[in-house]
C-alpha cells in the first residue's frame, strides 16, 4: 500500500472512531441505566409516591408533575413563539435596528445557560412577586427558556414557504393577514410541529432550573398548578442524590420513564418531519 | 430571499383595522423575548450590585476562599473559577476532537444513506438530559476510573469532564457539519483535479474554508461546558476546593449556584445575593461566547451562501 493511501485509510479510521465514541457511550449509557433500573420498573413507581423505604417508593408525583408541566409549556410557548416568528418572518422590516436587534437577542436567549433561567425564576416569580415554589412558576420558566428555540424553529418552517405562493394569494387580493392565516401558516405547520415537540422534550428533561424554583423536598400528594412539586428530572436527581446504592438503582427506574418519554417525543417529531417534507 | 424578487407588497386604500390589530399582538409576542432579558439582566445585576457593595470585586476576584455559609465568611471565588475551567479544559480535549472528526466523516465521508442513519442517532445522544449523563458520570464512569487505578475520589473532576465531553459531541458535530456542508462543491472538485486525496481535500481546503464555523462551535462547545449544571453537580462535588488535580471533588460554579439556590436561603442576605454574584459572573462569560459565536457563523454565511 503507497504511503498515501496508508494515510488516508489511518486518517478515515481516525473519524469512524470519533463517530463511535458517542455511539457507544449513548449505547452503554442506555444498557447501564437499563440493567440498574429495570428491577425497579414496576407498578409501585407509578402509583406511588416517593418513601424513605425504597421498597415501596414510587414516582406518582413526579410522573403527574411532568405530564403537567408538558401541558402548560405547550399552551403557553407555542402561541407566543409562533406570533415571534410570524412577526419576524412576515412584518418586521429587517432594515430597522430594533428588529435585528431582536433577532440577536432571540439568538442569544437560546444559549444562556439552564441554571440563569433558575435564578431568574427564584428571583422575580418565587421570591419577587412571590408566587412560591409552585408548579406554575416551573412551567413559566421553562416556557420562557424554550421560547428562543421554538421561535428559530418556527421561523425556519416559515421562510422554507416559497414566496410564490403569497404573491398567488396577494394577486387574488388577499390582506396580509389572510395570506398568512390562510396559506403560509397551515404550509409551515408540519416544521413548527417538529420544532416544537422537540424543544418540548428538551424542556421537559431540564433539571437545573427546576431545582432552583421547585425545592427538593419530599412530596407525597398529587401536584396541583399552585402547589408544591416535584418534577422527574428532579426526583431522580434527589435520588441519585441519596447515599443508599438502592436509591440510585431507583433513580435508573425513574431515569427509564423520563428516556422513554422524551424518545417518544423525538420519534415523534422525527416521523413527522420525514411524513410531512414537502419540497417546493 | 432572492435578490430582485422583493414582493410587491400593494396597500390597500382603506385602512383595516383588523390588520394592524394583528400586528400589534405580533409584535407584542416578540416583545416578550425582549422583556426575558430585561429581567434577566435586572434579576442577576441588581443583587450583584449589592453584593459588591458589601465585599470588594478585588477580594471577590482574587480570594482563594470560598466558604459564603459558614463563619468565618470568605467571598473569593478562585476556587468556583477554577472547578469550573478544569471540568470545561477536560470536556473540550474530549469533545472538540471528537466532534470535529465525526463532522469531518458525516460531511466528506458517509454516504447520503449512512448520513441518514447516523444523524438522527447523533440526535437521540444529543437528547439525553443532562441529569442523566450526571448519573452514568457518578455511577458508571468514576466506579470505572478507579477500577482503572485512576486514583480518583467518589466525586471527580475527571469523571464529570469526560462524559460532559461526549455531551458536547453532537453540538460541535452538527455546527461544524453545516459550516462544512456550506462550503461551495467546485473548491472540493478543484483540488480533486489537481490529483489530491480525499484526506488532503478533507484537510487542507474544506477544514480551512470551514474555519469559522468550526471555531463558532467550539466557542459554542466551551459555553455549554461553562454553564452545565447537572453533570458537575451530581459528579464532580459540592466542596469548593482550590486545584488543578481532575481526580480531586471540587465545585463548578454553576453547582454552587443550584446548591444554594435549592436550599432556603433568606431573602436579601449575603448569602442569597452569592448566588447573584456567581451568576452574573457566570452570564457575563457565557455572553461573550455566545456572541462571538454567532457572530462566526454570520461570516461563513455570508461568504457561502
Amino acid at each position: 500500500m503507497s504511503s498515501r493511501a496508508l494515510k488516508g485509510g489511518l486518517f478515515q479510521a481516525g473519524l469512524l472512531f470519533s463517530l463511535a465514541v458517542g455511539f457507544v457511550t449513548l449505547g452503554v449509557l442506555l444498557a447501564d441505566v437499563l440493567i440498574d433500573g429495570v428491577g425497579y420498573l414496576d407498578g409501585t413507581m407509578l402509583t406511588e409516591p416517593p418513601s424513605i423505604d425504597p421498597q415501596i417508593a414510587g414516582a406518582r408525583p413526579a410522573i403527574l408533575a411532568t405530564i403537567y408541566l408538558g401541558a402548560l409549556l405547550l399552551l403557553f410557548t407555542v402561541p407566543i413563539g409562533v406570533g415571534t416568528a410570524i412577526y419576524l418572518e412576515e412584518y418586521a422590516n429587517r432594515e430597522r435596528w430594533y428588529n435585528r436587534l431582536l433577532e440577536l437577542n432571540i439568538q442569544n436567549l437560546a444559549a444562556v445557560p439552564s441554571i440563569i433561567w433558575g435564578i431568574l425564576g427564584l428571583a422575580f416569580l418565587v421570591r419577587g412577586i412571590g408566587l412560591g415554589r409552585v408548579l406554575l412558576a416551573g412551567a413559566l420558566i421553562l416556557t420562557l427558556l424554550v421560547l428562543p428555540t421554538v421561535i428559530i424553529a418556527a421561523r425556519e418552517a416559515i421562510r422554507s414557504v416559497p414566496d410564490s405562493i403569497r404573491q398567488g394569494a396577494y394577486a387574488l387580493g388577499a390582506t396580509q393577514w389572510q395570506v398568512v392565516s390562510r396559506q403560509v401558516l397551515p404550509a409551515a405547520i408540519p416544521g413548527i410541529a417538529t420544532g416544537s415537540i422537540l424543544a418540548l422534550s428538551r424542556a421537559l428533561g431540564e433539571t437545573a432550573p427546576l431545582i432552583m424554583i421547585g425545592a427538593v423536598t419530599y412530596i407525597a400528594f398529587d401536584p396541583t398548578i399552585l402547589g408544591p412539586f416535584t418534577a422527574l428530572p428532579i426526583q431522580i436527581y434527589q435520588w441519585v442524590s441519596l447515599p443508599q446504592p438502592e436509591f440510585k438503582l431507583l433513580a435508573a427506574g425513574a431515569i427509564l420513564i423520563l428516556l422513554a418519554i422524551l424518545l417518544t417525543m423525538n420519534a415523534l417529531a422525527i416521523w413527522l418531519r420525514n411524513r410531512y417534507r414537502r419540497t417546493w | 430571499m432572492t435578490a430582485g424578487a422583493e414582493p410587491l407588497r400593494l396597500r390597500a386604500e382603506r385602512r383595516r383595522i383588523g390588520e394592524d390589530v394583528v400586528k400589534g399582538v405580533l409584535a407584542l409576542c416578540a416583545l416578550v423575548s425582549v422583556l426575558t432579558t430585561v429581567g434577566i439582566v435586572v434579576a442577576l445585576f441588581q443583587p450583584a450590585i449589592e453584593f459588591f457593595r458589601e465585599v470588594s470585586l478585588v477580594d471577590f476576584l482574587t480570594g482563594t476562599e470560598w466558604a459564603p455559609l459558614f463563619e468565618p465568611q470568605h467571598f473569593g471565588v478562585l476556587p468556583l473559577i477554577t472547578g469550573t475551567l478544569l471540568v470545561t479544559a477536560v470536556a473540550s480535549l474530549v469533545g472538540m476532537p471528537l466532534g470535529l472528526g465525526s463532522a469531518i466523516y458525516l460531511s466528506e465521508y458517509a454516504s447520503s444513506r449512512a448520513r441518514g442513519v447516523l444523524k438522527p442517532l447523533l440526535e437521540i445522544l444529543a437528547g439525553v438530559p443532562t441529569v442523566v449523563f450526571g448519573y452514568f458520570a457518578l455511577t458508571f464512569v468514576t466506579p470505572l476510573l478507579r477500577d482503572l487505578g485512576v486514583g480518583a475520589e467518589i466525586f471527580n473532576t475527571l469523571s464529570a469532564g469526560l462524559v460532559m465531553g461526549v455531551m458536547l459531541i453532537p453540538t460541535i458535530a452538527s455546527l461544524s457539519e453545516d459550516a462544512m456542508g456550506a462550503v461551495p462543491r467546485t473548491l472540493r472538485d478543484g483540488a480533486y483535479a489537481l490529483g489530491s486525496t480525499k484526506l488532503q481535500v478533507a484537510t487542507r481546503i474544506v477544514v480551512p474554508a470551514a474555519i469559522s464555523g468550526i471555531v463558532a462551535s467550539f466557542v459554542l462547545g466551551l459555553s455549554r461546558a461553562v454553564g452545565e449544571t447537572m453533570i458537575v453537580l451530581i459528579a464532580m462535588g459540592q466542596q469548593p476546593n482550590l486545584t488543578f488535580d481532575p481526580r480531586e471533588a471540587a465545585e463548578a460554579m454553576t453547582a454552587f449556584i443550584a446548591a444554594t439556590g435549592a436550599g432556603d436561603v433568606p431573602t436579601g442576605s449575603i448569602e442569597y445575593k452569592t448566588i447573584f454574584a456567581v451568576g452574573a459572573t457566570l452570564f457575563v462569560l457565557t455572553l461573550v461566547m455566545n456572541v462571538v459565536s454567532i457572530r462566526l457563523v454570520r461570516k461563513y454565511q455570508e461568504v457561502y451562501e
